[in-house]
């Protein structure tokens, strides 16, 4: 039949546009964003399709990568040697390269900077005290300082610089980070510790004193990638390798200052950074906008036929068992109506519990993020539509025309094939088509379980404080597909419904 | 041919028919005709199997009608209503062959078939292609009435078949249905609401009030010895004004 065909190309279609070439991963936080998006934008540069995703803490973007599900992040040396790695006694970065090969992970040399630990003061107070190097604080005894808990704590942290820089000053207290800044600004305090990198440095004209014996470990930001990409992209590979040795400390803050506190959409940092420090055009060419769209477009449609197709195998066979028999068709009309009162939102989220407990009971693994919990509560959510609307086509056809199928001597089942399911095509149809719209804008939501389409430009719009994205490659996109899909029942309906059907409405 | 024995039915507690025994016998015409909602319809659908009655049997051709062999017996009997029954999704071929082609006759003997009956019906054979809402009432009819036929089967079972259509389509098409039947030599029942339909059609005329025969006979007979004052004012009722304005005239 031409439904199925259509359908079924809809599926190869979007099967084939829906895995991107290469994924890139970053960890959450404002730093590693700005990395994987330029690295993103540097793969994309070369004409590959590229995904980014900002996924969770460092052991769940280094799990992603060894397993696959993305191709590269950026990563610091200190988090590997003693983080990711603290078991095996690592100096050298040469040793590092070794272990990671072990893994088939690959390293970039360094991109510049390095974000340690650093202590900070106010630039007037450590201008007024000369105050240039760590070593410099010895001369100060009475200063007092204000740490965060974790620096006082940790054994590399002030426990360290104290012994190896032998300050003299005993008046520490611990405090929040937010707090220390107000106690350094309002003069309580002279200095606190930070992230090398931290955009406040800027915001609060903090000076950061020079580690002159470097004894705060290295974090210098790497790439790490799956040695296969090597083979699968090597320009990918290369254009995004340009960047090592290319961030400054000074850039890196500038970058992270900018998203941090003026909120800045983070193509537009890494874009000028880009073009400036390598000269390479990025500005969303058409043809990588087109391209997600399409990806986007694919994703989504895939979404909604599958679970449509499921709903539509299960709904129909519901319906005419609704419509025999009245009293399992209130049952059954009742509990498809109580599902689709759910919020979207709601239903969408249950499904994460609901397939985690499936999981457990079965022993089959089943995402809880992802394309299937997406396509599940769509799938639950098509279901109304189409059951009632087969039960009502069912239910309408006229008694005497129900009588002359029986009159003739036709069996049940020949009566439903030949008669009553051909005289309720069209509201079925219409079923199928109200369930269709309605999952092309509840589809949406997935993006929240990572289930990709259009929700995922909207996702990443609103993250990004990016409304003309919102608009243009996720909102605006999403509605057109929803009037297309009503476009392409319509063309069903003219090739599924009975020509004499269709005669007897014009009259 | 067709025995009823005591069969009676109810919907709650009106009695759509009250326990009644009938005869028809093979290659005539009986006519059920009574005021609106007499149980006429009821008695047809019990006949063909659409309504169970609550009592009593039906005997086709000496063969008890039963859940198990209603699909076998309905094959071998025609079935018409009011509107046709026409099913709108289908050309006025595709229903006339439905169940021939269901039961995979060869396609070459459904054809003849086709034709023939369209002959014999004086139905256009270029309107064959034609769908039910693309044909005129009486043409409707007609295509009902070769469908019915169409396995030609030994009873024919006809509700109210002229019901809806104009004095003009009617009166030509009792005409040519009476010349069917006689061509045919089928045993035909046939509701109307209608004497002079009943008396130009029927063999034999049932008179029914309120789920009950009240008479049976001739249309000579049901006038010149009626069984109570009902049949007597239900024929009354149905002469016609022209009768009436002939009367006066015929008066001095
Ligand atoms: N399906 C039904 N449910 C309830 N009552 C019915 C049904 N069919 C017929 N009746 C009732 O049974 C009686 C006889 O109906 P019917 O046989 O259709 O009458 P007729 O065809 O003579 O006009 C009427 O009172 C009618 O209201
Ligand atoms: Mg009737």
């Amino acid at each position: 039949m031409k439904p199925t065909w259509l359908i079924v190309l809809t599926i190869a279609v979007a099967a084939g546009c829906a895995a991107p070439d290469i994924r890139i991963g970053s960890k959450r936080d404002v730093e590693g964003e700005i990395l994987g998006v330029m690295f993103a934008q540097l793969a994309q540069s070369t004409g590959a399709s590229v995904e980014y995703q900002r996924l969770g803490g460092t052991e769940i973007v280094w799990q992603a990568l060894i397993s696959g599900d993305i191709d590269a992040y950026p990563e610091y040396t200190g988090t590997l040697t003693r983080q990711i790695f603290s078991r095996r006694d690592i100096q050298t970065e040469d040793q590092l390269r070794q272990v990671l090969a072990e893994y088939g992970i690959r390293m970039s040399k360094p991109l510049g900077f390095n974000n340690t630990y650093a202590i900070g003061m106010q630039e007037s107070v450590a201008e007024k005290l000369k105050i240039r190097k760590i070593s410099d604080l010895r001369q100060h005894p009475d200063l007092k300082f204000g740490f965060t808990n974790e620096f006082l704590g940790r054994a590399d942290g002030w426990q360290q610089i104290k012994a190896a820089y032998k300050l003299p000053q005993q008046n520490v207290i611990g405090m929040q980070h937010a707090a220390a800044y107000q106690a350094l600004l309002s003069g309580d305090i002279a200095a606190t510790d930070l992230y090398s990198t931290d955009p406040d440095i800027r915001q609060f004209h903090l000076r950061v004193l020079q580690d002159d014996l470097e004894v705060f470990p290295q974090y210098k930001a790497v790439l790490l990638y799956r040695q296969e990409l090597q083979d699968r992209h090597p320009r990918a590979i290369e254009a995004m390798l340009r960047l090592e040795g290319r961030i400054s400390e000074e850039e890196i803050i500038e970058m992270n200052r900018r998203r941090k506190i003026d909120r800045e959409p983070p193509r537009v940092i890494t874009s000028q950074f880009l073009e400036r420090e390598l000269g390479i055009r990025i500005g969303d060419s058409t043809r990588q906008i087109v391209n997600s769209l399409i990806r986007n477009a694919a994703i989504h449609l895939y979404l909604v036929a599958i679970s449509l197709m499921a709903a539509i195998v299960l709904a129909i066979p519901l319906g005419i068992a609704a419509a025999r028999r009245p009293a399992l068709g209130q049952t059954v009309l009742a509990v498809v109506g109580i599902l689709q009162t759910v919020p979207s939102l709601a239903l969408l989220v249950f499904m994460i519990p609901l397939l985690a407990y499936i999981s457990s009971r079965t022993g089959v693994r089943l995402p809880g993020t992802g394309n299937l919990p997406a396509i599940l509560a769509l799938f639950l959510y098509s279901l109304l539509p189409i059951v009632r609307n087969t039960y009502v086509g069912l239910h309408e056809i006229p008694v005497s025309l129900r009588e002359s199928a029986q009159a003739l001597g036709l069996p049940a089942g020949a009566r439903l094939w030949l008669i009553e399911l051909p005289l309720a095509t069209r509201t079925i149809l219409a079923g199928i088509k109200t369930a269709a719209v309605i999952n092309v804008g509840t589809a949406t939501i997935g993006a929240l379980v990572g289930a990709g389409g259009f929700g995922q430009p909207i996702l990443t719009g609103l993250n990004l404080n990016d409304s003309s994205m919102v608009f243009w490659q996720g909102a605006l996109p999403a509605a057109c597909l929803a009037l297309i899909v009503q476009g392409i029942f319509e063309i069903i309906e003219r090739a599924v419904v009975p020509k004499g059907l269709r005669l007897s409405t014009k009259v | 041919m067709l025995f009823l024995e005591e069969i009676s039915k109810k919907y709650g507690t009106t009695a759509a028919l009250r326990p009644t025994t009938l005869e028809v016998p093979p290659r005539q015409t009986l006519v059920l005709i009574g005021p609106s909602g007499c149980g006429k319809s009821t008695l047809l659908r019990i006949i063909i199997g659409l309504v169970r009655s609550d009592s009593g049997a039906v005997f086709f051709e000496n063969e008890r009608l039963t859940a198990d062999n209603v699909l076998q017996l309905r094959r071998r009997m025609g079935y018409v209503i009011q509107d046709g029954g026409l099913f709108p999704h289908l050309s006025a071929r595709d229903n006339v062959t439905l169940m021939a082609r269901y039961l995979k006759r060869d396609a070459g003997w459904i054809e003849n078939r086709l034709l023939e009956l369209a002959q014999l019906t004086q139905f256009p054979a270029d309107a064959l292609e034609r769908y039910p809402v693309q044909l005129s009432g009486g043409q409707r009819q007609r295509v009902s009435l070769m469908r019915a036929l169409m396995l030609d089967p030994d009873l024919l079972l006809l509700d109210e078949p002229l019901g809806a259509l104009d004095p003009i389509i009617r009166s030509e098409l009792q005409r040519d249905l009476k010349q069917i039947f006689r061509t045919l030599g089928k045993t035909v029942v046939l509701v109307t609401h209608d004497m002079g339909e009943a008396g130009y059609l029927g063999d034999q005329i049932v008179l029914m009030r309120d789920g009950e025969v009240v008479q049976q006979g001739t249309l000579a007979e049901l006038v010149q010895q009626p069984a109570n004052d009902f049949v007597t004012s239900f024929i009354n009722a149905q002469r016609s004004p022209l009768e009436s304005i002939h009367a006066k005239d015929a008066s001095p």
